[in-house]
Order: structure tokens, then sequence, then C-alpha cells
């Protein structure tokens, strides 16, 4: 294994062990702060009960995250064909993004009057707009001689937008999947503690909120360990796909191979 | 080799004046004769490559008349950058003017691999340009604008960026490719000894705006070498190009 994956390892052990003792030796009590062991402990036994809530959230992270693809790169696209349609939406889609979503979400959680609509729709809002941004100047840095190559051998803008556009706006589009697929989460998360939703199909934040009026706080460290694993599964699989589609040719992915 | 004395490209008091009120060219006329090889030379700024894209037809003159082959694919154009797709192979790089006229794939990559074997690059069909030299990517850049078959290669500074001994050899494999294939070359550069070696005429155009300030024959015959290149003959030329660039670019500072 390579320092790059046993360095971070070894210190989270290490962090993780000392917080162990440190929970014994000052002996905090479980309700303020429990040790590592206790959470995963927790985590075995109120499984049944924090799958479910994980299966919610997940679901409703993926959902909003390829919306916001599909959504976000079509829209890159139409922006890239016509300046009109740009200058018209562009603003607007800047509105959507620097609005905070917990100010926008019980608004949407009326309208949608439906609990798994309106959290897909804040996560949905939250995740769209680095997709828009970063395809947009994906589509925009052509090369211009590579542009005038394909004006010389008479390919239209369908062609031009097909073989040279879109494959050199991937690195760009893949980059802020990346960022997308951990916002998608975050804004799930954060509409689902403003909806304060209960019942059996509720998420991960729901548990926490609810862990924390019953004061189970082993329980909520379980949940938050849960979110923060989802978070990192996602950013490791779209790195992974990413490099995977990058590997034989763009400098981002070369560089991993040094 | 045999001529025809035909024009490929007639230019007649051809000018080009940008949005912005640059002139860049003025009252250029100069006609490229079918299969010769010809070189532009000037002062950077000159206007040299607003003269290649105008005859590409990428640009269109402000005033003038210009006559140029503009069917699709007559024209072959190599740029100062090797310019390729960086996400595809090499061999799909010579293949993309023949993908976007519509020629089906196993006949296009027939065509393609034909046009990398001819500019020495047997065995690399397969490699990403970043696995690829300058030159060797020179050499796919100048494979794609000639996997047409065109009748006109226009080529802008293509080797001012390689070392010397690359460059000396690709002009080398230039002329031959050029005699074997017949096309004609209109070579852009600001280089005297390149323009000398490699055309059977120069232009020397004088900046600001661009203007052809006189034409030059090198009478000598092909195939030339690294023989010529070191003779009393060529360093005779080089010598008579390089006073009338000067000239050209003395013009230049009185009108300045």
């Amino acid at each position: 294994m390579s320092a790059r994956a046993t360095a971070p390892l070894l210190l989270g052990v290490l962090v993780l062990a000392l917080w162990e003792e440190a929970v014994h030796l000052l002996a905090i009590p479980p309700y303020v702060l429990p040790g590592p062991i206790l959470i995963a402990e927790t985590l075995v036994t109120d499984w049944t009960m924090l799958a479910p809530s994980l299966w919610v959230t997940l679901t409703i992270t993926l959902q909003a995250l390829a919306a916001a693809v599909v959504i976000g790169a079509l829209l890159a696209i139409l922006f890239s064909l016509s300046r009109w349609v740009e200058l018209s939406l562009f603003p607007y889609a800047v509105v959507l993004q620097v609005t905070p979503i917990v100010a926008i979400a019980p608004l949407i959680i009326i309208w949608a009057n439906n609990i798994d609509l309106s959290l897909l729709i804040c996560a949905w809002l939250v995740a769209f707009f680095p997709i828009l941004s970063n395809t947009i100047l994906g589509l925009r840095s052509v090369d211009r001689n590579l542009l005038d190559l394909f004006e010389l051998h008479g390919a239209g803008r369908w062609r031009t937008l097909l073989h040279l556009r879109l494959p050199a706006a991937l690195p760009y589009f893949l980059g802020a999947l990346r960022i997308s697929g951990g916002l998608a989460l975050i804004g799930a998360v954060v509409a689902e503690f403003v909806a304060g939703t209960g019942g059996n199909a509720s998420g991960l934040a729901w548990r926490i909120l609810e862990a924390g009026y019953q004061l189970k706080v082993p329980r909520m460290f379980a949940a938050l360990a849960l979110i923060s694993a989802t978070g990192i599964a996602i950013f490791l699989s779209l790195t992974l796909l990413s490099h995977l589609l990058l590997r034989r040719w763009h400098e981002s992915a070369l560089a991993m191979q040094e | 080799m045999e001529r025809t004395w035909t024009s490929v490209v007639s230019a007649r008091g051809v000018s080009k004046e940008f949005a912005n009120g640059l002139r860049a060219l003025s009252d250029i006329t100069l006609n490229v004769l079918e299969g010769e090889f010809l070189s532009v030379l000037g002062p950077s700024g000159c206007g040299k490559t607003t003269l290649l894209r105008l005859i590409a037809g990428l640009a269109a003159p402000t005033g003038g008349i210009l006559e140029r082959p503009d069917a699709r694919n007559e024209t072959g154009f190599v740029f100062q950058e090797p310019t390729l797709l960086p996400w595809t192979t090499a061999l799909a790089n010579v293949a993309l003017p023949l993908k976007l006229a519509g020629v089906g794939r196993k006949e296009r990559l027939r065509r393609a691999g034909e046009a990398l074997a001819g500019v020495g690059l047997v065995g690399f069909e397969r490699s990403y340009p970043r696995e690829l030299s300058g030159g060797m990517k020179m050499r796919v850049s100048i494979a794609r604008a000639l996997v047409t078959r065109p009748r006109l290669l226009l080529m802008d500074e293509p080797f001012a960026a390689l070392d010397e001994i690359s460059r000396h050899k690709l002009n080398i494999d230039l002329l031959a490719l050029w005699q074997r294939e017949r096309f004609t070359a209109v070579f852009v550069t600001h280089s005297v000894f390149e323009s000398v070696f490699l055309s059977q005429r120069i232009a020397i155009m004088s900046a600001r705006p661009g203007r052809v300030w006189t034409e030059l024959a090198i009478p000598v015959a092909y195939p030339r070498d690294e023989a010529f290149r070191t003779s009393a003959q060529y360093a005779g030329l080089c010598r008579q190009a390089s006073q009338r660039l000067f000239e050209a670019m003395a013009v230049k500072a009185e009108a300045a």
C-alpha cells in the first residue's frame, strides 16, 4: 500500500485510540461524548433502524445528483448554443445558487406538498450549479485552432459540439461532478433537518434529530458516521469514474500516476 | 516536375481590415501556381497568418478579389501548434477530416493509416498525442492535413516551435511528400533559411499594413538535401533573401 493510503489511515487509527483513551481516563459520560467503540456497537445494534434511513438519504442524494447532471449539462449545452438563452437565464441560475438552501427549503416543502419531492428539489438546487457553470466553462475552453479546423472541414454546430466541445468539456464536467456529489448529500441532509419529518420513511438527518431529543448521543454519532461514510463513498466513486475516463489523455489523471 | 501554370490561388488587390480598424493586409496581389512550393516570408506582425486564413476561407477579405479552392477538403491546413485532439489516438486524429466528411469508418481508418505511414509514423497509430514528441505530433498534424488529398496545403510556421534537428528532418520529409503527392504548398515562415531551403518562390512581406514587398525565385532543382543546406549556392540565396527582407522591414520603419 502506498504512503498515500497508509499515512491518513495511521493518523485516523491513532486519533480514534486517543479518543477512546481520553473518554475512559476523563470518565466522560456517553451522553456527552461516547467513545468510538461504543459508537461502533451502537451502529451494529441500531442497524435495523439506521439502515432504512441510510437508504432514504442515499436515494434522495443520488436522484438529486442524477437530476443535477441531466439538467445542468443540458442547460450548459443550450447556453453554449445560444448566447441569448444564456444571457437571459444565467443570472437566475446564479440567484438560485446564492440563496441559502435553509432559507428556501420551508417554501419548497409547502409548495411541493410531498416530502420526498421537496427534499429532492432542495438537494438538486444545491448540486446543479457547479455542473452548469463548469460545463459551460468547459464547452468554451476549446482550442481556437481546433475550432478553425472543424470549420475548415465543414463541421456544423452539432458535429462541432459532439466531436469537439463535449469531449473538451469532459474534465471540467467531471471536476464539477465530484463537488456536486458532496453537495447533493449536504442538500438532502439540510433539507431533511428543515423538514423535520417523522414516520418510517425518513433519512439519517431525522435520526440525528430524534436521537438528540432522546439524548441518545451514541446513536447521533452512529448516524453522523453513516452520513460521513456516504459522502466519502460518493466522492471516491466519482473520483474513480473521473480517473477511468481521463487516464489516457488528461493531465489531471496523468499526475495521479506519477 | 511538370507545370500546368494555372493558378490555385489568385489574389488581386486583397485587403483585410479588422472590426477594430486595424489594417492587417493592404493591396495584396499574389498568384499561387498549381503544384508550386511558395513560401511567405516576413517579420512577425506583417499579416502572414491573416493572409493564410483568408486563403483557407476562415476569414473574408474586406477588399479586392480572392479566388481560392472553395470546395470542402480541397484545402489542408497545418497550424503553428500540432492542434490535435488530446482524447484520442494518432490514427483517429488523422481520420478526423474524413469523419467530418462522412467517410465510412473502415475506409477512413485505412486512409488515415496510409497518411500516417506517409509521414513516417508506422507503429504509432494507437499512441495518444501526449505520448508523442513535438516533432511526431507535427507529423500527425501534417498527415491529418493531407488525408483528404487536398490540392492546396497551407502551413502556418509549422516547425517554429521545434528544435533545429527535428526541423531539418521535417523540411526534407515535407519536400519528399510534396514531390510524391503533388499538392500546391503555401508555407508561412519567419525563417529566411527555411524559406530558401523549401521553396521555388518566396513572397517577402512588409508590415503594418501587410503587403507583398517583393518576390524571389529559388531556381534550385529538387530533391534538395543536407548537401544543399551546406552549399555556397544556398548561402548566397539566403544572403539575397535576407537583404530583401531587410529592405521590406525598412519600408515599415519609414511608414511608421
